[in-house]
C-alpha cells in the first residue's frame, strides 16, 4: 500500500538502515488515527481513583464515550463508573457554564459525599475561557474536599499532554496526607488501572515479598492513599507514558525514587519484583522474592509448555496505547515461541521505539500513531496469525480473517502477573486455534493459492 | 403523566449521545461515503471505539485533528489536508462533514472552506456534504436526521427521463442493518422500488469477504438518491425530527407526498405502514406478511398471560420510546415511565396518541432524562421489566429485573446490529423476548426446577 507521505517518517522496519522514526506528532489530519486525544489521556488516568467525584465540563458526549470505559475495578466505593456531566448547552456556550459547573459540582458532592473531586475541562470549556479554577477553589472552600481542575481541553495536544494533566491533578492531593506508620519497605504502584483486578495480584506479589503499597495510582485508587504516596520509599512505575511524569515530581519534590517495571509476561513481571527487591536491598525481602518468583514458575511453566508447543512460529502483530507495554509483549510472545512481525503504539517516545528496533528481528514493522487502512496492509503482508489491541482495532483482524486479544477496553481476565501470563496464553491460543478460520475466506483464498503453487510445482 | 420529573442541574450516565455520532451512523448508510468530523482527533476515536462496540465492525471515521493554533487560527487548513487525505487514501464517492462543538465555537465556516476547497484543489473530488452539529445543542438524533436532510438537499434531484410517481423513498431513522434488510425484502415483496436512506444493512454488518473493502460495500445508492424526487411518496418512521427533515425537503422541492407514522413496532402501526405500501403499491398486502400478522397474532394469544399487567421501563431514543410503548401496551404490558435523553417536546403527546385506546392510565413520561433520574423514578414504580439499550443494564442488575435489550448501543451482548425491531417479523421477535424474559423470571425465581412453565 502506498503511504501517505506525511506518514512515512512514522513507520520503521528493523534491519533497514540506520534506525530513524518520527514520532510525539500531533496526528495528521483525515489520517483516521487510532489515538484519542488531550481529555482522553487524562480520564483514563484518573478515572480509576474509585471515591473521588469525576466530573466532565462540557457538551454530553466526552462524558458518555468515556463511561465505565475500560472496567478499571474497585474493591470498595465506585463513585468513578458513574458518568458525570455539565452537559453543556448552547446557551451555556454563549454566556459561559461557569454557574453551571458550580452549581453541579455542589449538588453531586451533597448527593455523594466524594474524597475529592476531578473537574475535566473539554475542548469547549478552553474556548468559551469558562475560569474552571476560580469555581474549583470556591467549591473547594464550600465543601472542604479537594476539587481539582483538569486541564484536558482536547485540542491542546495529544494523549501524552493528557498524561502531563492527569499527573498535575495528582499532584496537587500528594503531600497533604498523613505519613505517620508507613514502613521503610513501601512503594506505590503506578500505572496499572486495575482492569480486571489486576492490581490486586500485584499488591499481592508486594504483600508477599513483605513490602507495603502505600498508594494504589490509579486503579482500586483512593484519595487518602494518593495524599500520603510521598511517604512510601519507591515508586514503581508501569505503563511509564502516563505516570512518569508524576513520578519525577515526586522524585523533585519528595526526594521519592522511582523504578520502570512491567507486570506483564515472565520475565518483565519477575524483574519488576526483583528490581524492586533489590531496591530495598533487604535480604529477607529478596529471599522472598525468590521464593515466591519460584513458586509462581513451578506452577506456572508446565501449563505455559502446552500453549508453546501449540503456538510455535505462529505471527503475532501488536498495537497498543503505550510503547512500555509493546516491549512486554514482544517478550511474552517470544517466550511463546510465537514471531513479532509488526509492533507499534498511539504515544511511543523516540528511544523506545529505539529499543524496540533492538530487540525486533529483522523485517519487523515499527509504527507510530497509525491508522486502520496501514494496519490492513501490514497485518495482510505479514500473513499474521493474532493481532493485540484494543477494541478499535478488533474489527480489523476479524474482517481480515485473523485472530485477535484485547488487551485493552473490554477483557475481563487478568493479563498481568504469572498467572496473567497464563490467561494470555489461553486467550492467545483460543482465538488462534479456534475452527472459525477454516470458514473465513481468507483461509480459503489461502488454501487456493497453496494448490495452485502446488499443481506448478508437482515435486514440492 | 403525573409527577414532576426530578430537575437536576448536573447529568449522571446520560440516556443520549451526541450530535455528530448520530450524523457519522447516517454517513455510513451512503454509498462510497466516508464520514468526517471537523474537530479535535478524540470526538472520531471516541465515536469509533463506541460504534464499533455495538456493530463489531470497522468504523473509520476521519478527523481533521485540530491542535491549539487551529483553535485560534481557524480549522480550515486541516479540514482541506483532511479531506485531501482521505481522498488520496479511501477515494471516497462522497465525504459527509460533520462539525463538532469545537468548530462550531470558534466560528469555522465549513461552507466557505469548502468552496475554497474546490477551487484550490486540482483533479477528481469527491462529493462534499456537510452538516451542522454542535455537540451542545440535541442528542445523536437530532446529528442523524439533520445528516439526512443535508444529503437529501445537497444530492436528492428528480430525472425526466424517468417514470415519475413510482417508487417510494423510506427514511426509517435510526434503526438496525437487520431492519433495513426486512424493509428491503418487504418493498421488494410489494413489487415496489425503494430508496431506502440511510441503508446501514451491508455497510454496518458485512459478510465475511476475501479482502477488506477501505470503504464497505453498500449504503444507499448515489444514484437512487438523484432520482428521490421521482418517488409517489416518502415515508419517515418518527414523529420527533425538527420540522425540515429529509421527507419534508423532499416534499417541498419535488411535491413527493411526505408520510410521518411512528415506527412500525406492534401490530397496529405495523398495519399502517403496511396499508400505506399497499395503497402507494395498489399491491394488497402480500400473502407472505398476512401469514406473519396471523402468526403474531396467534402468538399474542398464545402466551398473553404471561406479561399481562407486567410494569415496564421504556428507555431511549424519543421514537424509538414511542414504538416500543405502543408495543408494549398492545399486549398488555403497562409502561409505568418512558424516558429519553432527547427533548423534542412531543414524546408525552406522541404517546398519548398512540396508547389512548390500550392503556387504562398513561404512563409518566419525561424528556431530558438520565440513567439517574430514571433510577430514581424506578425506585417507587416497582417495575417487573426495562426495555431499552445496554447503558439500563446497571438498574437492571440492581433490581433484579431482566432488560430487554434494543436499539443502540449493545454493548454488553452479541448481535446488537443483527436485532429487529419493525413490522410484523420485528414485532415477533420482541414479543418473544419479552415473553421469554418473563417466563425466565418466574422459573428462575422458583426453587422447583419447572420444566414446563
Amino acid at each position: 500500500m502506498e503511504l501517505l507521505k506525511e506518514r512515512e517518517e512514522q513507520i520503521y522496519r528493523t534491519g533497514e538502515q540506520p534506525f530513524s522514526l518520527s514520532c510525539d506528532k500531533d496526528s495528521l489530519a483525515g489520517a483516521v488515527s487510532q489515538r484519542a486525544c488531550v481529555f482522553c489521556g487524562s480520564r483514563v488516568v484518573l478515572y480509576p481513583i474509585a471515591d473521588a467525584l469525576h466530573l466532565v465540563h462540557g457538551p454530553i458526549g466526552c462524558a458518555v464515550y468515556t463511561w465505565d470505559i475500560r472496567g478499571a475495578l474497585s474493591s470498595g466505593p465506585e463513585l468513578h463508573r458513574l458518568s458525570f456531566s455539565t452537559d453543556l448547552q448552547e446557551i451555556d456556550v454563549i454566556f459561559g457554564g461557569e454557574k453551571k459547573l458550580k452549581r453541579a459540582l455542589l449538588e453531586l458532592i451533597e448527593r455523594h459525599s466524594p474524597k475529592a473531586a476531578f473537574v475535566y475541562s473539554t475542548c469547549i470549556v478552553g474556548i468559551i475561557g469558562d475560569d474552571m479554577e476560580a469555581v474549583c477553589r470556591e467549591v473547594e472552600k464550600e465543601t472542604h474536599i479537594p476539587v481539582i481542575p483538569v486541564k484536558s481541553e482536547g485540542f491542546m495536544g495529544n494523549k501524552r499532554a493528557g498524561y502531563t494533566a492527569a499527573c498535575n491533578a495528582m499532584a496537587r492531593l500528594i503531600g497533604s496526607g498523613d505519613t505517620t506508620g508507613i514502613s521503610p519497605y513501601s512503594l506505590n504502584i503506578l500505572g496499572d488501572f486495575n482492569l480486571a483486578g489486576e492490581i490486586w495480584l500485584i499488591r499481592e506479589y508486594f504483600e508477599r515479598m513483605g513490602v507495603e503499597v502505600v498508594a494504589n495510582i490509579t486503579g482500586d485508587g483512593r484519595v487518602a492513599d494518593i495524599k500520603r504516596a510521598h511517604g512510601a520509599a519507591l515508586n514503581v512505575v508501569q505503563c511509564s507514558g502516563s505516570t512518569m511524569e508524576l513520578a519525577r515530581m515526586m522524585e523533585d519534590e519528595y526526594g521519592v525514587p522511582s523504578i520502570r517495571v512491567s507486570y506483564f509476561g515472565v520475565e518483565d513481571m519477575a524483574q519488576a519484583l526483583y528490581d524492586v527487591a533489590e531496591h530495598f536491598n533487604n535480604p529477607e525481602i529478596l529471599e522472598k522474592t525468590r521464593q515466591l518468583v519460584k513458586e509462581e514458575l513451578q506452577e506456572l511453566l508446565p501449563k505455559l509448555s502446552f500453549y508453546k508447543k501449540a503456538l510455535q512460529g505462529k505471527k503475532a502483530a501488536i498495537y497498543v496505547g503505550g510503547s512500555f507495554k509493546a516491549f512486554s509483549l514482544v517478550k511474552a510472545f517470544r517466550l511463546l515461541g510465537m514471531d513479532v512481525v509488526m509492533v507499534g503504539s498511539q504515544t511511543g517516545t523516540e528511544q523506545e521505539y529505539r529499543e524496540l528496533a533492538e530487540i525486533t528481528d529483522p523485517g519487523t514493522i515499527i509504527v507510530d500513531d497509525t491508522n486502520p487502512l496501514e494496519l490492513t496492509s501490514f497485518l495482510e503482508e505479514k500473513e499474521v496469525d493474532i493481532f493485540v489491541g484494543g477494541v478499535k482495532e478488533r474489527p480489523i483482524a476479524y474482517k481480515l480473517g485473523v485472530g485477535f486479544c484485547d488487551h485493552n477496553h473490554e477483557r475481563k481476565e487478568i493479563l498481568a502477573g504469572f498467572s496473567g501470563m497464563l490467561n494470555f496464553a489461553e486467550e492467545v491460543y483460543s482465538s488462534v486455534m479456534s475452527p472459525v478460520w477454516r470458514f473465513t475466506y481468507q483461509k480459503e483464498a489461502a488454501q487456493e493459492k497453496n494448490c495452485r503453487i502446488a499443481l506448478a510445482n508437482p515435486k514440492n | 403523566m403525573s409527577k414532576n420529573p426530578p430537575n437536576y442541574i448536573s447529568t449522571t450516565n446520560a440516556c443520549k449521545l451526541c450530535t455528530p455520532l448520530g450524523a457519522a451512523l447516517a454517513f455510513k448508510g451512503i454509498e462510497g461515503a466516508v464520514p468526517y468530523l471537523h474537530g479535535s482527533q478524540g470526538c472520531a476515536t471516541y465515536m469509533r471505539r463506541y460504534i464499533i462496540s455495538h456493530f463489531n465492525e470497522p468504523i473509520d471515521i476521519a478527523s481533521s485533528s485540530l491542535s491549539e493554533k487551529h483553535a485560534v487560527y481557524g480549522g480550515g487548513a486541516n479540514l482541506k489536508l483532511g479531506l485531501m487525505n482521505v481522498t488520496e487514501k479511501y477515494r471516497p464517492q462522497l465525504i459527509g462533514i460533520a462539525t463538532t462543538c469545537l468548530t462550531e465555537t470558534i466560528g469555522d465556516d465549513v461552507k466557505l472552506f469548502l468552496r475554497e476547497y474546490d477551487k484550490e484543489v486540482e483533479g477528481e473530488k469527491p462529493i462534499m456534504v456537510q452538516v451542522s452539529t454542535p455537540s451542545y445543542s440535541g442528542t445523536h438524533m437530532e446529528g442523524f436526521h439533520n445528516a439526512i436532510a443535508s444529503v437529501v438537499e445537497a444530492l436528492a434531484g428528480r430525472d425526466g427521463k424517468q417514470d415519475i410517481g413510482s417508487g417510494v423513498n423510506i427514511l426509517p431513522g435510526f434503526v438496525s442493518p437487520a431492519d433495513i434488510r426486512y424493509l428491503k425484502e418487504i418493498t421488494d415483496d410489494f413489487s415496489m422500488k425503494a430508496t431506502i436512506l440511510p441503508d446501514i444493512s451491508d455497510t454496518m454488518d458485512g459478510p465475511a469477504a476475501k479482502t477488506y473493502a477501505k470503504i464497505q460495500p453498500g449504503g444507499t445508492p448515489l444514484s437512487a438518491i438523484a432520482v428521490m424526487g421521482n418517488s409517489m411518496g416518502s415515508v419517515e418512521f418518527g414523529h420527533t425530527m425538527a420540522e425540515a427533515s429529509g421527507g419534508v425537503l423532499l416534499a417541498e422541492k419535488f411535491g413527493v407526498e411526505n408520510t410521518r407514522m411512528a415506527m412500525p413496532m406492534g401490530i397496529g402501526a405495523s398495519d399502517r405502514f403496511f396499508a400505506y405500501l399497499s395503497r402507494l403499491s395498489g399491491v394488497p398486502v402480500p400473502e407472505k406478511h398476512q401469514a406473519e400478522r396471523g402468526r403474531l397474532v396467534d402468538s399474542y394469544v398464545d402466551s398473553h398471560k404471561y406479561v399481562y399487567g407486567k410494569k415496564a421501563i421504556v428507555y431511549g431514543e424519543e421514537d424509538l420510546v414511542v414504538g416500543l410503548t405502543t408495543f408494549l401496551a398492545e399486549i398488555g404490558v403497562m409502561p409505568v415511565l418512558c424516558a429519553s435523553g432527547g427533548k423534542s417536546g412531543k414524546l408525552a403527546e406522541r404517546i398519548r396518541q398512540a396508547t389512548a385506546d390500550l392503556l387504562p392510565e398513561q404512563p409518566q413520561v419525561h424528556e431530558a432524562m438520565d440513567f439517574y433520574d430514571i433510577s430514581e423514578l424506578a425506585e417507587s414504580l416497582g417495575p417487573d421489566l426495562l426495555v431499552g439499550h445496554s447503558k439500563g443494564y446497571p438498574l437492571a442488575q440492581k433490581l433484579s429485573i431482566p432488560l430487554i435489550r434494543v436499539g443502540f448501543p449493545i454493548h454488553d451482548r452479541m448481535g446488537g446490529q443483527r436485532i429487529l425491531h419493525l413490522g410484523y417479523r420485528g414485532t415477533q421477535q420482541l414479543f418473544d423476548l419479552v415473553v421469554n424474559a418473563c417466563i425466565a423470571k418466574k422459573q428462575g425465581d422458583s426453587p422447583i426446577g419447572y420444566s414446563y412453565m
